[in-house]
């Protein structure tokens, strides 16, 4: 029964998984097995490119489940992504030890820097794993509480709450940005050395952040169509529909809305803690609106309220983005623009909505 | 003895205007006759003893030459110097006086009397005119007599400014006293006391000493507060200390609500930009339930129009920005319609749709700045008329382009509440925003409506990037900057309602400023950011909530 709801009503789904477990397995064989200098081998740059193209996926479906479904337009998810990855940068920070520049078993080199004798108390426990881990979930799952307790308690929807999410995520830019909020300001956190004892530079350890990636884009896909397949999924797309309606029929709107939401910030979180492992930096220009703004376009394009459209929709844009700003940079903003554009125009169901009608209309 | 005339006849070659016709020497040695002669005492000034310096220096106050003021001053900062005659042969030739125009190894000299050239301090060997505090305290007191005295009371009140700034010189109490009497000008006068007063701290009389504290408590001046401060701890009569405590926290006082009116000033500033941004913004976002992300590119693109009329009329830059303001209008106002037509219509009652699809136009266009301009910041030039600043009193100065802003957005605000209230424009504006569908069945062409409120909304922003060229960068970034806070202050004040953009962009840019000065500019923002998504739970329609069945929409 659960094997049916989750899986075999899902054909698209079903796809994207299959896909998936392929891209893990001949990904790393292509990499660790096959010579560097066969035409079939995949470089360490690619296994990295697309390990980051799935930490967006996951978060490209973190907001799917808020915007698809609950119809919330965040546009500041992009928040929960970097404090995750802030999380693990704090982590992989402690990790260095006595290796940084100034070579304080303590200290961060930029606490160093600014004349700072001891650890913020924020930063404590940040040297063990598992501690690091449970903020990775925690600190996402925190501010997306007592955010959306006030927003839903209040009930601020629509437009209003889609700016409140932007000037929260334009906030926590600003701050993190200070040097005093003791995260590195400007820099970010970089020049990690190890990830539990393993060189974060070293092909295996990368294949392993990778294949973590997988695992994790995977599991969240069956947890999220869990989610939505389950009667409280129902509940949510209801009060996307018709919201009065669901609070009149006797639905406690707000708390199945936190509840997304807080499921959906943790999602989030886990993305950017194993995006910044893979990439080696996290820094402020992460919460900046606009990034924000452009995972939203990865649902858009992608057709949201599908789920895999948003994995679709993640890594066709950031292909093009990949694309356009190696070869021909001046035109990614324009053509990243048209995209909002033409997709809202004239694909309301992103690539996804274009390939059922096709099918439909073949099958007519 | 030949050469002895001639080195007369150069020294008092004259280039003053008023002596140019004064050819021959006959003319010369006449004037002598009648009041003591500047060429003399300038050459007396170079050579002798201190006392003889100390009378040459009178004879040149006296002598009624309008250099005077300029040769004395520089006698008293150290810029005068004495350097051996051009001619070597003459052996009793007085030495030459040159003044140096700063204190830098490379300052040019000029020789006083005839105002040639003569290289610079490094290149000619000179010898710094000694000084000590006898004649430093006969300059002080001849200085401000002559300028004290001169026919122009902009000059006098400077004089009496310098003075002031100068601090305590009780030597110039008599002087005072006499110019304070004969003073016309009322400006000066006051500056004047004030001075007097100074100088009268230092009176043996206690009661004179208390009453120039009382004249002193008036001002708000640094070297008043300094002195009054002095006698506080310093004063040998309990009587002038209380006296002086009184009168320093009467100041304090009074610098206190200056501050507070200067922090006011800046915030109402602050929240005329803001008005200025978010008030096109209220009108789509109100009036019509578009999200116009744009909205910031559009106020970008008002700005980039300065910058183009200017490059247009570059002999003309006073007149260039009352140029620019149609022309921006104009300008942002077809992009507006353009977007309008192009897009927006086609995603009416779909909010969240609209946003996404004009942010991707704000992307668009801002790249197109970018490659059409550059990616640099332009410089817009500011008007003459707009720069520098209104001195109110030594605590409290208003820069002119703030306040101009300031009065202009009043001026746009008030123009746009006119437009949608006296005119059929407007009023065909309110019928669509609160029933579509029976405004059209009364005739109304709502599409044309539509377009024309985007157009107006999109050439207010225009404007607005007008005013923000006088006030910050223009570059493609600077829609981006604006675009936040003005959705805060529209959401703040209340959708659909223009009264509620007023107070909200006032509102938030006053209580930006005054938390400011505690919390730091980036922290100040981020609260107000937090107390907004917080009152937004209080009122989650903003300050004036629209009424009545269109709120339910």
């Amino acid at each position: 029964m659960l094997t049916r709801r989750l899986f075999l009503s899902d054909r698209g789904g079903m796809v994207t998984l299959a896909l998936l477990l392929a891209l893990g397995i001949v990904v790393p064989l292509l990499n660790l097995v096959v010579p560097a200098d066969s035409p079939l081998h995949v470089s360490t740059y690619t296994v990295t490119l697309i390990g980051k193209f799935l930490c967006y996926a996951l978060l490209a479906l973190s907001i799917d489940l808020i915007w698809g479904f609950g119809g919330i337009l965040t546009l500041g998810h992009g928040a929960f992504f970097a404090l995750g990855g802030y999380c693990m940068g704090m982590y992989l920070m402690r990790q260095i030890g006595a290796r940084g520049v100034y070579g304080n078993a303590e200290l961060p080199d930029f606490m160093v820097f600014l004349n700072w004798t001891e650890l913020p108390w924020y930063w404590f426990g940040f040297d063990m794993f598992w501690f690091a881990m449970l903020m990775v979930v925690l600190v996402p799952g925190t501010l997306a509480l007592v955010f959306g307790w006030f927003a839903f308690r209040s009930r601020v929807t629509g437009v209003y709450l889609s700016i409140m999410t932007q000037a929260l995520v334009f906030a926590l830019m600003l701050a993190f940005f200070r040097n005093e909020m003791g995260f590195g300001g400007n820099n970010g956190l970089t020049d990690f050395k190890d990830i539990l004892g393993f060189d974060i530079q070293a092909d295996g350890t990368r294949i392993a952040l990778f294949l973590a990636s997988v695992i994790a884009l995977m599991l969240a896909y069956v947890a999220s169509r869990f989610i939505v397949t389950s009667r409280m999924g129902r509940v949510v797309t209801a009060i996307r529909d018709a919201e009065g309606r669901a609070r009149f029929s006797g639905y406690r709107v707000e708390a199945y809305m936190l509840w997304l939401f807080v499921f959906s910030a943790m999602m989030a979180g886990v993305a950017g803690a194993l995006f910044v492992p893979q990439v080696g930096i996290i820094n402020p220009g992460e919460f900046s609106p606009l990034n924000s703004i452009e995972q939203v376009v990865w649902v858009a394009v992608g057709g949201r309220g599908t789920l895999f459209g948003s994995i679709v929709g993640a890594f066709s844009v950031n292909y093009a983005k990949t694309w356009f700003t190696s070869s021909w940079p001046e035109a990614w903003l324009f053509a990243l623009g048209a995209l909002f554009v033409l997709v809202t125009l004239f694909l309301p169901r992103g690539i996804v909505g274009l390939l059922r009608r096709r099918r439909a209309g073949g099958d007519a | 003895m030949p050469a002895l005339l001639f080195l007369l006849a150069l020294a008092s070659m004259p280039l003053g205007a008023q002596e140019t016709d004064a050819g021959s020497m006959q003319d010369t040695l006449a004037v002598e006759a009648v009041a003591p002669d500047f060429t003399a005492s300038i050459a007396r000034l170079g050579g002798g003893n201190f006392s003889e310096r100390r009378e040459a220096a009178i004879a040149i106050a006296d002598s009624g030459d309008e250099r005077s003021l300029n040769v004395l001053t520089a006698l008293l900062e150290g810029r005068l110097y004495t350097a051996s005659a051009i001619d070597a042969e003459a052996e009793d030739a007085p030495p030459r006086v040159l003044l140096a125009e700063s204190d830098a190894d490379d300052a040019p000299l000029r020789d006083i009397l005839n105002n040639e050239s003569a290289g610079t301090l490094a290149e000619v060997e000179t010898r710094r005119i000694p000084l000590n505090n006898a004649l430093r305290g006969t300059l002080r007191n001849l200085i401000a007599r002559l300028s004290l005295a001169d026919a122009n009371p902009a000059v006098r009140l400077d004089a009496a400014k310098r003075l002031l700034a100068a601090g305590t010189a009780p030597e110039l109490a008599p002087l005072l006293r006499e110019r304070l009497d004969a003073e016309t000008d009322d400006r000066v006068r006051d500056a004047l006391a004030l001075v007097l007063a100074l100088a009268e701290t230092n009176d043996d009389t206690v009661e004179v000493r208390i009453a120039a504290v009382e004249v002193l408590s008036g001002a708000l001046d640094p070297e008043v507060r300094a002195r009054l401060a002095e006698l506080m701890a310093n004063d040998a009569e309990p009587a002038v200390q209380r006296a002086a405590r009184a009168a320093l926290d009467s100041i304090q006082t009074r610098i206190e609500f200056y501050r507070f009116a200067e922090n006011l000033f800046f915030g109402l500033s602050l929240g005329s930009v803001l008005l200025l941004a978010a008030i096109g913004l209220a009108i789509t976002f109100g009036v019509m339930g578009v999200i116009n992300m744009a909205h910031g590119e559009l106020i970008m693109i008002g700005a980039y129009t300065t910058w183009v009329v200017q490059q247009w009329m570059p002999n003309h830059i006073e007149w260039s920005v009352l140029v620019a303001i149609p022309a921006a209008f104009l300008v942002a106002g077809l992009v507006g319609v353009a977007i309008e037509r192009g897009v927006i219509r086609f995603l009416y009652g779909r909010p969240l749709e609209t946003l996404l699809a004009t942010f991707g136009i704000s992307l668009i266009l801002q790249q197109a700045v970018r490659s059409i301009f550059s990616p640099l910041n332009r410089a817009v030039s500011t008007p003459s008329w707009m720069s520098g600043s209104l001195e109110i009193n030594p605590v409290l100065s208003i820069t002119w382009n703030r306040l101009y802003v300031l009065i202009f957005a009043l001026i746009v605000f008030a123009a746009l509440l006119a437009v949608l209230k006296k005119t059929s424009l407007g009023l065909k504006v309110r019928a669509v925003s609160q029933n579509r569908a029976m405004a059209r069945a009364c005739g109304v062409r709502a599409d044309w409506v539509d377009a024309m409120t985007f157009g107006l909304g999109a050439g207010i922003a225009g404007v607005a990037g007008v005013a923000l060229s006088q006030l910050t960068n223009v570059g493609p970034n600077l829609g981006q900057a604006y675009i936040i806070d003005s959705f805060m202050v529209v959401v703040f004040g209340g959708v659909g309602n223009l009264w509620g953009t007023l107070v909200g962009a006032m509102g938030l840019g006053v209580v930006n400023k005054f938390l400011e000065p505690w919390s730091g500019a980036v922290l100040a923002k981020i609260l107000v950011l937090v107390l907004l998504i917080l009152f937004i739970q209080k009122r989650p329609r903003g300050l004036f909530p629209q009424k009545g069945r269109a709120a339910e929409g």
